[in-house]
């Protein structure tokens, strides 16, 4: 899949994810363990993230998101691939080198009830990185966590105080700045608020925006709500089943999907006006998302793909590719000459019915 | 998160507000202060305490934690201070005042206040000297397979992998032994027995259980993501055992500690009635009440006294367990 290669930064992307595979072993056994399959949740991904975008990722539950922001931080053990910072592997890093690399990318995490450590203040859980990395000396790291808890709205004076303290918002915000604390390039944002309330989302959002802004960070940004990520992205990746189908620049992927799969998944988002809800067609996908324990042959979308053909789908890997000025996507039937394939919603719908082979729509 | 800080603090602050002093109100009420006066004075509280001191302020509102400690640092100072304390020497034998003449043992009286034994030995003496032996046992015994638990727990809890299947596989054969027996079998093969034989055994055999608990709480703990978080700030796996993975533990563990303790006592009581543990004439608790198992309808103060010694004993344990269980978790405090 090396058809992924920037160009447009000139001194190349931050982080470059190379065939990136992480498999689950299925073991049996209780002393011996046999190995008796994988569960590949991320199996073979291509794609780079630039400086100072946020690139979002989107797709089902279970199609291997959060398992790709893991894996890119090493908190996965990579079972292939490489993922290149500013050109360095990290994948073969290990011991101090891999700790000392971990400076610069940082987490943000789903849960803040189970992320933030119960039994220290907000003072050591904001300060330690900087002790471990050993940042800033004895007697400054207080201010530094101070001037940390200040940038992320939260008051400083709560220094001694412990997480359950506080609420659902607050604690993601102490989150946040345990993860600057580090003064990091490069922050995963997994799901960062999707645990948390409606009437709290924003201002978290908000916040993340304005610490991009003021501190230059690059996010690679994880969530399944997709009118989020289309706000806060410059350009976004679709996976499914542990594979990116579609990427493109936000306005782009939003307005021209180019694979079926992201078709169907726009379509799903409901629109707030009831004339055009009334009117338009959704397409909705049968089945379930197979199993990533034996993924489909050939394009693992076919089984569920409404224009799915025979012998050529269900065969042949498709491969990532330019299909438009810097808008990917990896399906057969997108032909990338002249574009004569870019469908709407609702051909793709129509097509679902008046297809030649009837094979294409219903659970394999 | 509990209920009462959702409804102290119903509506997240915004960004600006939350530096606001008007928000305040919101926290003072949630650390129980009494001022609203702002942030400053109510965190000067808190600032001057370390963990310790938290732990304490929580702990001592618990009364009956307080009388579980009064009880234990009495049997401390007795034991410490037994041969000052103890009105005759435990081992001497009062063939002639403290025998009937028939032999038997006499009741509590102004000479010997608890009575004496079937060799005519007081028996407030030889509790006193007691309390040494199950001390040392209880707490030495605990400590070596407390040790050996978490040791072995964490490290198969947290490394997973062939270590993980070896150490708890072991386990599992351990348990799988009958106690008594391999503790009968390890204590006559090893050398003659005495206290630090005793307190080897009870450690060996009673390792297993605590590494199970702390194996299993691992397991839970490992996977959460302020562990993930640990990992990515750059914390070496040391400092993630000790410092964000151990405090988790400190409940189980002090919990089956005191219940260890109190098991213990009896175990030992166990072993010296079968003449496997502390060698008369050494005094100990549950030997006191194995020698009274053919006198106690005669004599009922042989087992009601050492009886109530074990008893104590391990209710003070037991309380203190409790009470330091919830002081250690900072979620309790305002139980």
């Amino acid at each position: 899949m090396s058809a992924v290669v920037d160009t447009v930064t000139p001194e190349g992307p931050l982080v470059s994810i190379r065939d990136l595979k992480v498999h689950f072993p299925i073991t049996s056994g209780i002393v011996f363990q046999a190995k008796v399959g994988a569960v590949r949740a991320v199996d073979g991904l291509s794609f780079d993230i630039r400086r100072g975008e946020t690139l979002g990722l989107v797709g089902e539950s279970g199609c291997g998101k959060s398992t790709t922001g893991r894996a890119i931080l090493r908190l996965e053990k990579l079972t292939g691939g490489q993922v290149l910072y500013e050109g360095s592997d990290l994948a073969r890093l290990r011991g101090k080198a891999l700790r000392r690399q971990r400076r610069r990318m940082q987490m943000i995490f789903q849960d803040p009830y189970a992320s933030l450590n119960s039994r220290m203040t907000l003072g050591h859980i904001v300060g330690e990185p900087l002790l471990v990395h050993n940042l800033r000396r004895r007697e400054e790291r207080v201010d530094r966590v101070r001037e940390l808890l200040n940038l992320v709205g939260i008051n400083p004076n709560t220094i001694n105080r412990y997480p359950h303290e506080f609420s659902g918002g607050q604690r993601q915000r102490i989150g946040i700045a345990r993860a600057l604390a580090v003064e990091p390039n490069f922050i995963v944002c997994d799901e960062p608020i999707s645990a948390l309330d409606v009437s709290i989302r924003a201002q978290i959002i908000n916040l993340l925006q304005e610490l991009q802004q003021r501190l230059g960070l690059t996010y690679l940004f994880i969530a399944h709500d997709l009118s989020v990520v289309r706000h806060i992205s410059d350009r976004v990746a679709v996976m499914y089943l542990g594979r990116v189908v579609e990427l493109a620049p936000n306005a782009e992927l939003y307005e021209t999907p180019m694979h079926p799969y992201t078709q169907a998944l726009l379509s799903a988002v409901p629109i707030p006006d009831p004339v055009v809800e009334e009117r338009r067609r959704a397409i909705v996908l049968t089945g379930d998302v197979p199993s990533p324990a034996s993924p489909p042959s050939g394009c693992h979308f076919h089984t569920r793909c409404p224009a799915a053909q025979d012998g050529l789908c269900d065969i042949e890997d498709p491969v990532l590719r330019q299909v438009r000025p810097d808008h990917y996507a990896a399906c057969h039937l997108i032909h990338d000459e002249d574009y004569p394939h870019i469908r709407s919603a609702e051909d793709v719908a129509s097509s679902t019915q008046t297809r030649p082979n009837g094979n294409g729509g219903g659970p394999a | 998160m509990s209920d009462e800080t959702q409804t102290t603090n119903p509506l997240e602050p915004e960004f600006e507000v939350a530096l606001h002093p008007d928000a305040a109100g919101a926290y003072t009420e949630v650390a129980g202060a009494e001022t609203a006066l702002g942030w400053a004075p109510d965190t000067e509280l808190i600032a001057r305490r370390g963990t310790w001191a938290e732990v304490w302020a929580r702990f001592r509102k618990d009364k009956f934690a307080l009388f579980g400690v009064v009880v234990i640092v009495l049997l401390v100072v007795v034991a410490v201070f037994a041969p000052w304390l103890a009105p005759h020497d435990p081992t001497k034998q009062y063939t002639d005042i403290g025998l009937t003449t028939q032999g038997m043992p006499v009741g509590p009286s102004s000479h010997f206040w608890l009575g004496t034994d079937t060799l005519g030995r007081d028996m407030l003496s030889r509790l006193i000297y007691g309390a040494r032996v199950s001390l040392i046992i209880g707490i030495l015994a605990n400590g070596f397979a407390l040790l050996l638990g978490v040791i072995f727990g964490i490290t198969a809890g947290y490394f997973r992998g062939g270590v993980e299947t070896f150490i708890m596989r072991t386990t599992d054969v351990m348990m799988a032994f009958p106690i008594f027996l391999f503790a009968i079998a390890l204590s006559t093969a090893i050398a003659k027995p005495s206290i630090w034989v005793l307190v080897l055994v009870i450690g060996i055999v009673y390792w297993t259980p605590m590494t199970r608990v702390i194996h299993g709480e691992v397991l839970s703990i490992r996977e959460k993501e302020f562990v993930d978080a640990a990992r990515l700030t750059g914390c070496s796996t040391f400092r993630i055992l000790y410092r964000h993975i151990l405090p988790h533990l400190v409940a189980p563990i002090i919990v089956y500690t005191s219940l260890g303790i109190a098991t213990t006592v009896l175990f030992e009581a166990s072993l010296s009635f079968i003449g496997l543990g502390v060698q008369p004439p050494t005094p100990s608790w549950g030997q006191m009440i194995s020698d009274a198992q053919n006198y106690y309808l005669v004599a009922p103060w042989l087992m009601i006294f050492p009886g109530l010694c074990i008893m104590l004993t391990v209710l003070a344990f037991n309380l203190v367990g409790d009470g330091l269980r919830d002081a250690f978790d900072p979620q309790q405090r305002r139980r």
